[in-house]
């Protein structure tokens, strides 16, 4: 059971960070439907409902998301549907029910790096970058990169290239954990081919990215991408057949995009 | 730790710990509508309105509700009646358990959604499971209390 000796609602994103780094065992709440299911002890929780980073706004250049921001204000706002083929409503739309989506927040989501993360896979297909308190503001592939460190994740900015993506996952059931997922975009001839939930994390296929942008032909790209990343078993599936699917996944998300005008 | 909110139109003050989670304090409350059928966030059996979202309680931290309005069954029995009817009539409730939750999933949506399909119907209530009814008897029950041919 989650357990919460002390709780504090901090003003400021700097007062938030102090609480995390000086206080002995602190984490930081997102909507906290992951932390319930462990069995942590968190010393001092910190709540960021105080922040304002409850949002979505778009200006000329991004489409910027607050930490806090939950799945379903990424499955209904208006530029989300509209910008990128509509891909990052499409990515979390199946993760279990509209009463969960209304719970789980973006900040939490893209911080923790899970495997199976939906959304961080479509994420990493756009031109995305992530905005860390003490990190700074980073590529999220970058960010995906580097180790854990204790921070906390404010904000997410998706430039507006005018990119065409296509997000496909493979679930035993609707609403299950994906047991493979892929998202690929284009703009003009630039191509991005991302695989996850391998099980482990999202990764940009480089091989595959490479010949789709020098006008290779499709299935020839998704073996590329199944060839080149790696793959392992769990309860899902196992590695042989996720590497099989990742080739399916891939050729269906690259004919959507080739199909967009 | 006290949080003020509202609950169904009602301005009160509840006493909860700091990792209590919305459903249990509700609960305690007195609202017994609210069930919990797995606390792993899976099967929409205790959700609820909060500022008029449906929103699992076994997975809101209770602090969350400072300031809100919170929405239980309790406080829109008229409406919950009129789709409940249609619901048994339809042989869409056996052991009544995931009710509630399912029902109050349906206001939501009836309230969010203007003139739903049949696969935008489906794809709102994905998030309520039920063990009883196979869901075909409560789509029908949708369908016909949203008039949806
Ligand atoms: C039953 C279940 C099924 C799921 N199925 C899927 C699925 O199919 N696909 C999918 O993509 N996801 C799935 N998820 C994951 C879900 O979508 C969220 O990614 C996850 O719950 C984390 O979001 P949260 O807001 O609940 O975070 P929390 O539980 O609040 O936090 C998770 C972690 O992030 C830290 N944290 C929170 N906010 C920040 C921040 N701003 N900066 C830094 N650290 C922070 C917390 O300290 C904690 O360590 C599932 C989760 C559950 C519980
Ligand atoms: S009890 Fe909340 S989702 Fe099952
Ligand atoms: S009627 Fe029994 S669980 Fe739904």
């Amino acid at each position: 059971m989650l357990k919460i000796l002390d709780l504090v609602q901090p003003e400021s994103i700097d007062e938030a960070y102090k609480v995390l780094t000086e206080s002995h065992k602190s984490a930081v709440l997102g909507g906290c439907a992951f932390l319930r299911m462990g069995s942590k002890t968190i010393n001092t929780a910190i709540d960021l409902s105080k922040l304002d980073l409850n949002y979505i706004r778009e200006d000329n250049d991004y489409i910027e998301i607050g930490a806090m921001a939950t799945f379903r204000d990424i499955e209904t706002h208006p530029a989300l549907k509209e910008h990128f083929n509509g891909v990052l409503p499409k990515s979390v739309n199946n993760i279990i029910g509209v009463q969960f989506r209304n719970v789980v927040t973006v900040g939490a989501s893209v911080f923790s790096k899970y495997g199976f993360s939906d959304l961080i896979t479509a994420l990493l297909a756009l031109d995305t970058e992530v905005e860390l308190y003490k990190g700074g503001r980073m590529p999220l592939a970058q960010f995906m990169e580097e180790s854990l460190q204790k921070d906390i994740l404010t904000k997410v900015f998706i430039k507006k290239t005018g990119r065409i993506a296509s997000y496909q996952s493979l679930r035993n059931s609707s609403s299950d954990f994906p047991i493979l997922n892929a998202a690929v975009s284009k703009l003009d001839n630039n191509w991005l081919v991302v695989v996850g939930a391998r099980p482990t994390r999202a990764v940009i296929a480089t091989n595959a990215s490479e010949k789709l942008s020098n006008g290779e032909d499709i299935s020839n790209s998704a073996k590329a991408a199944a060839e080149e990343l790696s793959f392992a078993g769990n309860l899902r599936g196992s590695a042989e057949y996720r590497k099989a699917m990742c080739e399916v996944l891939v050729k269906r998300a690259a004919t959507e995009v080739m199909q967009c005008r | 730790m006290q949080i003020e909110t509202t609950i169904n139109n009602k301005k009160v003050t509840l006493e909860a710990a700091n990792d209590e989670f919305l459903a249990d304090t509700l609960r305690n409350y007195g609202l017994l509508s609210i069930r919990q059928g797995c606390d792993t966030s899976c099967c929409g059996l205790c959700t609820v309105w909060i500022d008029g979202k449906p929103t699992l309680s076994c997975s809101t931290l209770a602090f969350r509700a400072q300031g809100r309005s919170i929405t239980t069954i309790e406080g829109v029995q008229q409406e919950a009646k009129k789709f409940a009817e249609v619901l048994v009539a339809e042989g869409a409730e056996q052991c009544g358990f995931c009710s509630p939750g399912f029902i109050m999933t349906v206001l939501a949506m009836k309230n969010e959604l203007n003139h739903p399909t049949e696969e935008e119907i489906v794809h709102y209530l994905t998030g309520n499971l039920c063990r009883c009814t196979g869901y075909m008897g409560q789509l029908r029950a949708v369908k016909k209390y949203l008039e949806v041919k």
